[in-house]
């Protein structure tokens, strides 16, 4: 879940009014979003490095917000005021309008060779804006949000926003040979070529993250005006000369990406949050991006789209009884403006382009039931009427389980992953021979495998009980994994029983005993005539422990095969 | 060792059969003959006596002298002790070395003849390296780097004082307060002295006091019944403030007990239990048919195990896999999809499931192909794996409690009243409930519970309505609403024990 981190007084002011940290909290609770943190820059620093070094810093109070994962149009400040203002009926939610230049359109030509590494970009122009330092900052913080969420760290989709009065058009998204791109990039104070870039980069702990996603590709991507300055090599860095600053009064915005709806998803958020500071709020001047094909689109999208959806359809879904009126108000306080019309059951409802996260029925669904406020709703008992079962395998297992401690073992829980070592080398048998299940990709070597035997995970929590008095006699009842291709995954689970004796004597009877219980209470006779249960040595070494162990899967389904190993 | 005896002595008069005389009292001494001497060392004594001074005149622990004084503190009045508590300085076994053979930088002075010595030479010996950064700082020695063969080592004084030993020495002899406060933690700080804290008692004749104590019986045995002698003996009294002897048994796992508890919840409730042994699934079932599109970051390498062997999921089930992939990648069933190309070698990989709502989704997936659609009521207590590294407050495997209902016209309102039931059931019945966002379910919400202990509200579970997406292109009819909920094993408690 994203966090978003605002100036308390800031916020205050852009609502008209003060909350207590309590009421702001009760606020974000009823529309779904969480007061994390308050905090400030200052106690954030003296937390990670120190009081020291955080002398001197801002102690202006700071909210961190936690946002739903798929509500973009909250990841600044103007969003969240935005959605609260109208969540509290104190603003009509604006309408964002697309307009065509008085001169000439900005125009980004995408050539062919951007198809095998980013092959979407789309752009825009914000025209006439007016930024403070404030607005700055949100308006880099709302890039980064995004790259973080919706862009996956940059991989489907990266932000570059320029200064249009440093630039001219038409500007080209091409891909070139690292060696042959040289620029100066952000915050340098000379030029490179890309090559040298990746390397600066590597020990650069913000970049260095992204360098991955073109690193070993034989073209990088990289955006050009006519005039050969380069904009932005995504979705790495920025060329200098085109740099924002707070006196930037035109922006060109260009996301290029993998996806291309998440980059025209991207780029909708960011012009339609910061188009309230253009001369003309809310409208957002339009740029065509010519595709490799020949064909011509113009952005942003901006699209509004009409739903209808049946006001018994909501009643129904969330439980309550409200008129399709009510329900259009509800609604509209989350910035779908909506009506009733038809046979006033209709709803016709506007999903805006800040809401991506509307795709179906069920979405405006749930913000009918936000804005009504979930804890306003009935709590009834479905009438669904059905007999309990447990599933036999769990059963089997509780009824052993509380035997097994009856007769005075002690249960223990351990992790169903391991290293190969615990299931193999340790217990003198070859990794190939166990048929285990193997991770591509653990942190540590504490999870290369799943637990072909619940041996190993007995033994751990033996040593890790040394100062214990003896005798220790423990027991596990849980699964373990193997290979299988008979199964739709071409693995399966076994329930196995397994159990340690560990005393100053080897107690080998005692284990036995047990093994005897066990099988007196699952009924298998002892002998090996009436498929009764016999005793055979194991191969390895783990024919020296007082232990036992076996599926009791296979007893269970009738097969009377013997325990494993003893 | 906890005493447990038999009440008081009893008041009872008569003796014993006459031929056998009960051993007369004050023969046996409480307790041995530390006791024995204490009391009679207490009885010479003006005033009172140390328990420190009197473990050190006759030679035993302290820790004996002690024992003493509380099982005649035990008898009533007999003595009254005092706790005290001192501070002393106390060598440490290099402060002791020090004190009987000299500093370090001592010993690497003396081991320098007037010739000199190679300093590689010096450094080889037991004192070398320590002694001789100090005895350099002391200006005792120099080193010579032009010697022809390497550095060398030379006096630059003729004698020194050892000035280390010559405290040791001291505080050995107990006369540390002649050091100076500097002095001393200097030492400390050198390792070489230690404050130690000692608790002794101060004892003194109490009201009662006497040096012929009898010995109290800690237990009644079957000579004493048989004998009769019983009715004579002083018996000691139970000392209950002491722990008892636990029974022999075995133990279930803590964290399984609770698990217990709450399949025995659902059960009560109607719920059946799912199928969720296997911890290997494909993306598909564990993802894609969940309606988690293929970008998203639970999808990352970072937060799940992927499997190296099966990599791949032998067989899906393509018609339904089918329609998973138009429902992703171009919408359907009122939905605007995802709109990314869907790609079916990314739902095969094999995984470690991330949740148990993969199993439940395998269940759904089994009740819409038996026609007609009957209601269904479905829990799973099973292990779940994420991508963690092991530390205290993460695991790379937990448990997942998840229940599912599905049946025709299920509403917000009902998954409200059965986590109502559901909750009220595990002692917790303040609730209240947060919009939030899962990708599979839609209206979703977060469970909150007042914890009394917090005094604040704390998240419990996680909850909503299956989205259409995912329900729809598994064939279950359009009106059947499916409620479901998830909570962490690990986080809870044990449900409070019901009073009858």
């Amino acid at each position: 879940m994203p966090t978003v981190s605002v100036k308390r007084d800031l916020l205050f002011k852009a609502l008209g009014r003060t909350y207590t940290d309590e009421e702001f909290d009760e606020l974000c609770f009823e529309f779904g979003l969480e007061l994390d943190e308050i905090t400030s820059e200052k106690e954030i620093i003296s937390k990670e490095q120190g009081d020291k070094k955080a002398e001197g810093a801002s102690d202006v109070v700071l909210y961190k917000i936690d946002v739903p994962a798929n509500r973009y149009d909250l990841l600044c400040l103007e969003g969240l005021v935005r959605g609260l203002q109208v969540f509290k009926e104190r603003i009509k939610a604006p309408l964002y309008k697309r307009v065509m230049p008085n001169g000439e359109i900005q125009k980004l030509i995408i050539t062919e060779e951007t198809a095998k590494i980013r092959p979407y970009a789309v752009a825009a122009v914000l025209r006439n804006i007016k930024f403070t330092k404030d607005r700055y900052d949100s308006f880099i913080e709302l890039q980064e949000k995004l790259h973080q969420n919706i862009c996956r760290k940059r991989a489907l989709v990266a932000i570059g926003a320029h200064d249009l009065d440093s630039l001219s058009g038409p500007f080209t998204f091409t891909a070139k040979r690292p060696s042959d791109i040289k620029f100066k990039p952000l915050s340098k104070t000379k030029e490179y070529t890309a090559c040298e870039l990746m390397n600066i980069y590597k020990t650069d702990n913000h970049l260095k993250h992204y360098l991955h996603i073109i690193e070993n590709k034989p073209l990088y991507p990289v955006i050009y005006d006519s005039n050969g300055v380069v904009l932005s090599m995504p979705p790495i860095i920025n060329g200098n000369h085109s740099k924002i600053t707070l006196n930037t009064r035109n922006v060109f915005i260009e996301c290029t990406g993998t996806d291309f709806t998440k980059a025209k998803i991207v780029l909708d958020i960011i012009v339609t949050m910061f188009s309230e500071y253009c001369e003309n709020q809310f409208t957002v001047e339009a740029a065509e991006v010519v595709f490799p094909n020949g064909k011509s689109y113009t952005f942003p999208e901006l699209a509004y789209r009409k739903e209808m959806v049946r006001a018994d359809l909501i009643n129904k879904k969330v439980g309550i009884r409200e008129t399709p009126e009510n329900l259009a108000k509800l609604l509209t306080r989350m910035c779908l403006k909506s009506e009733v019309i038809g046979d006033g059951n209709q709803i016709e409802i506007e999903i805006p382009p800040t809401r991506a996260d509307i795709i179906h029925a069920c979405d405006i669904v749930e913000d009918a039931a936000i804005a009504y406020g979930y804890n306003n709703i009935q709590m009834t008992l479905p009438k669904t009427y059905t007999i309990a079962n447990q599933f036999p395998l769990n059963k089997l297992t509780e009824l052993l389980r509380h035997d097994m401690a009856a007769a005075g073992f002690t249960e223990a829980l351990t992790f169903a992953l391991c290293s190969q070592e615990d299931i193999a080398d340790k217990l003198g048998v070859d990794i190939s021979a166990t048929k285990a299940v193997h991770i591509s990709n653990p942190k540590t070597a504490e999870f290369q495998v799943a637990r072909t035997t619940l041996l190993p995970g007995l033994l751990k929590t033996i040593a890790a009980n040394r100062k214990m008095p003896l005798p220790l006699k423990l027991f596990e009842i849980s699964d373990i994994v193997v290979k299988d291709s008979s199964r739709d995954v071409g693995a399966r689970n076994y329930r196995h029983l397994c159990a340690v004796y560990y005393n100053k004597n080897p107690g080998f009877e005692i284990i036995h005993g047990l093994l005897d219980r066990i099988m007196q209470l699952l009924d298998v006779p002892p002998g090996e005539k009436k498929g009764g249960y016999v005793i055979k040595a194991s191969e390895g070494r783990r024919q020296c422990l007082s232990s036992l162990e076996g599926s009791i899967e296979k007893l269970k389904m009738g097969q009377r095969t013997c325990p494993n190993s003893l | 060792m906890a005493a447990h005896a038999p009440g008081a002595g009893s008041g009872s008069g008569c003796s014993g059969a006459g031929r056998d005389t009960p051993s007369a009292p004050g023969a046996a001494m409480a307790d041995g003959p530390v006791a024995d001497v204490l009391l009679r060392r207490l009885e010479a004594a003006d005033g009172g006596l140390d328990s420190a001074e009197l473990a050190a005149e006759l030679g035993v622990e302290h820790q004996a002298v002690v024992g003493a004084v509380k099982s005649l503190q035990a008898l009533g009045e007999i003595i009254e002790a005092e706790l005290r508590s001192t501070k002393r300085w106390e060598l440490t076994a290099e402060g002791e070395e020090i004190a009987r053979e000299g500093s370090h930088e001592a010993r690497v002075f003396r081991s320098v003849p007037p010739e000199g010595l190679a300093q590689s030479e010096l450094m080889r010996l037991p004192s070398g390296k320590v002694g001789f950064s100090k005895a350099m700082s002391n200006k005792w020695i120099r080193v010579d780097k032009s010697a022809a063969d390497g550095p060398r080592v030379f006096r630059v004084v003729d004698s020194m004082e050892d000035d280390v030993q010559r405290r040791l020495q001291l505080v050995r002899g107990g006369q540390a307060e002649k050091l100076a406060e500097k002095e001393r933690s200097e030492l400390r700080k050198r390792k070489l002295l230690t404050e130690v804290t000692l608790k002794t008692y101060w004892v003194s004749k109490g009201s009662a006091f006497s040096t012929s104590v009898s010995k109290q019986e800690a237990e009644l045995s079957p000579e004493m019944i048989s004998s009769g002698s019983w009715r004579d003996r002083p018996f000691k009294p139970y000392n209950f403030s002491a722990r008892g002897v636990l029974p022999d048994s075995g133990h279930l796992h803590p964290l399984l007990k609770v698990r217990t508890q709450f399949r025995q919840i659902f059960l009560e409730m109607g719920f059946t239990e799912m199928p969720t042994d296997n911890f290997i699934e494909s993306s598909f079932w564990n993802f894609d048919a969940l309606f988690q599109p293929q970008q998203h970051p639970a999808r990352d390498q970072h937060d799940t195990f992927f499997l190296q062997d099966p990599a791949e999921a032998l067989q899906l089930p393509m018609d339904y896999v089918h329609r998973v992939k138009r429902t992703h990648s171009q919408g359907g069933y009122g939905s605007q999809g995802y709109k990314y190309t869907w790609k079916l070698d990314e739902a095969r990989k094999n995984l470690l499931r991330t949740h148990t709502t993969a199993a439940s989704a395998r269940a759904l997936y089994r009740l819409a192909r038996k026609k007609p659609f009957t209601p269904i009521k479905y829990f799973s207590i099973d292990r779940v794996f994420r991508n963690e590294t092991l530390d205290a407050t993460h695991l790379a495997e937990f448990h997942q409690i998840e229940g599912v209902v599905a049946d025709h016209g299920l509403t917000l309102g009902h998954l409200m009243g059965v986590l109502r039931e559901f909750f009220t059931k595990l002692g917790i019945t303040q609730l209240r409930f947060k919009p939030a966002y899962n990708p599979y379910t839609e209206p979703s919400m977060e469970v909150f519970s007042y914890h009394q202990g917090l005094k604040k509200w704390v998240e419990v579970g996680n909850s909503g309505l299956f989205r259409p997406e995912m329900l729809l292109p598994m064939g279950l009819p359009e009106n059947v609403s499916v409620i479901a909920w998830g909570l962490s094993l690990e986080r809870q408690r044990e449900p409070p024990v019901p009073r009858p």
